[in-house]
């Protein structure tokens, strides 16, 4: 397959970047989108040019490290995956294939496609979590009965591996998916009540003091999200916040 | 937690533009189904105009909130727009928003200004001239008025082009913004999907309703 890449190369965090074109030969339909870079990248490396620095990890879909906007979408064409499980079947040979960073005020590059996400870490800083001592004891989890439904929700919510594809797609780069699915994975079981108020309050504070933008209800995160996290979760944050605000 | 923090928070700006659109809806289905009685019958609708422009409850009350509920709804949706521009100050050179959205909800700026243009000229035609009518010329109460100047507005083809294609915008506005509202206000549960139906059917009927009463009374001139 044959394929002409243009690629975002930005130096630093502070430099200005620009798209540059990459022809590419010898590419497989099996091949990861990942592995395609690779194949980029021994190229350049071969050629004494700086190769292309991207975000991955696990390369197995769990991690939440890869990112890329692929011809306009996060994670590319491809449906309920990350990046790193894209694969170059999904394209054609002589396609042309636009590859560029997560893009918002609270993404910024650090270098080519490698963009800062610590602004998610310090949503989850900002509450969440639940304060409980780690003993390993495992009284607790088997002795409050909680509904299969609530079980499940509260495990669909925490599937979220914070990759940032809903804060990339969304045309205001709201973060509100991300932080809906980690208010809602603890807001549904009794071990997250406890702290359930300041949690929504602490953590929707944070997400907009980063600059994220506000929802409009468009509905492209949850298309774009590789697991699949569900708008329902961003309107029971808008409820659990509603009532904390007025309890608090 | 101190009310200055709420008010600046971007869930209770969404729900505040939520509320407000949710109260332009049921203004919006009043004066549809007002305007509709004007096909069947010119004595209803004269007499539910009349009420509606001389009852003190609607005229001092009621106006003055609803024109509030407007400036409210499109100055925040100006506030929000250019808020949410500046959190990617650098854009994509490749961006399929159509992938993964509907045209109505990436583009309710869009709707929303050409409905906001269409609302001064409808205040135009009828809001301020009733306003001169009534306050201004002070001119003696005429109870049978109301369907001839509505008949006599859609007498023009521009007029009534204009009416038809704010009413289409209307309806892609509506068609994201009612069931978005429900959204916002953490509306989720059994009941949600039925709710979305009606949402859509709203969106439909209601703009394209008003488009038939222009298009009605444009080739129906007495």
């Amino acid at each position: 397959m044959k394929l002409t890449l243009k690629i975002w190369r930005q130096k630093n965090a502070k430099a200005e970047g620009k798209i540059v074109e990459y022809p590419l030969d010898g590419i497989e339909g099996d091949m990861s989108f990942l592995e395609m870079l690779d194949v980029l990248n021994e190229g350049l490396i071969n050629k004494g040019e700086e190769p292309v620095s991207f975000d991955h990890d696990c390369r197995e879909g769990i991690c939440g490290t890869c990112s890329l906007f692929i011809n306009g979408e996060a994670h590319g064409p491809d449906r309920g995956i990350p990046t790193c499980q894209l694969h170059m079947r999904m394209f054609k040979d002589g396609d042309v294939i636009f590859i560029e960073p997560f893009r918002a005020k609270a993404f910024p590059v650090i270098k080519d496609l490698v963009v800062d996400r610590s602004s998610f870490d310090r949503i989850q800083h900002a509450g969440g979590f639940i304060s409980v001592n780690t003993s390993g004891n495992p009284v607790d989890a088997n002795t409050i009965p909680i509904p299969k439904h609530d079980a499940d929700r509260a495990f669909d919510a925490a599937t979220c591996i914070g990759c940032g594809a809903c804060v990339a797609t969304c045309k205001n780069s709201s973060a509100m998916l991300f932080v809906a699915a980690k208010v809602s994975q603890f807001a549904l079981l009794p071990q997250g009540k406890v702290e359930a108020t300041e949690r929504v309050l602490n953590m929707v504070n944070q997400m907009d003091a980063e600059g994220f933008g506000n929802c409009t209800n468009t509905g492209a995160c949850e298309v774009e999200c590789p697991k699949g996290i569900s708008l329902e979760n961003i309107a029971r944050m808008n409820r659990e916040y509603l009532s904390a605000s007025l309890q608090g | 937690m101190a009310k200055s923090v709420l008010l600046k928070s971007s869930i209770a700006k969404k729900v505040a533009m939520a509320l407000s659109g949710l109260f332009l809806i049921m203004f919006l289905s009043l004066h549809f189904f007002i305007n509709m009685t004007s096909v069947f019958s010119a004595d209803t609708f004269n007499e539910m105009s009349h009420f509606m422009g001389y009852n003190p409850l609607v005229q001092f009350i009621m106006q003055p909130i609803l024109v509030a509920g407007v400036v409210f709804h499109f100055v925040m949706g100006f506030v929000l727009e250019l808020k949410n521009r500046s959190a990617r100050p650098i854009g994509y050179a490749k961006y399929n928003g159509a992938a993964n959205a509907s045209w109505a909800s990436r583009n309710m700026i869009v709707s929303g200004l050409v409905v906001l243009a269409f609302l001064v000229l409808h205040f135009y035609d009828f809001w301020f001239a009733e306003m001169m009518y009534k306050y201004v010329n002070v001119s003696p109460i005429e109870e049978t008025r109301y369907f001839h100047e509505l008949n006599h507005k859609f007498g023009s083809p521009i007029r009534t082009g204009l009416y038809s294609v704010a009413f289409l915008l209307l309806s892609a506005h509506l068609w994201h913004g009612f069931n978005s509202s429900f959204q916002s206000v953490g509306f989720d549960n059994k009941y949600a999907k039925a709710l979305h139906k009606l949402g859509y059917t709203f969106a439909i009927v209601v703009p394209f309703g008003f488009i038939f009463i222009a298009l009605f009374h444009h080739f129906n001139q007495i």
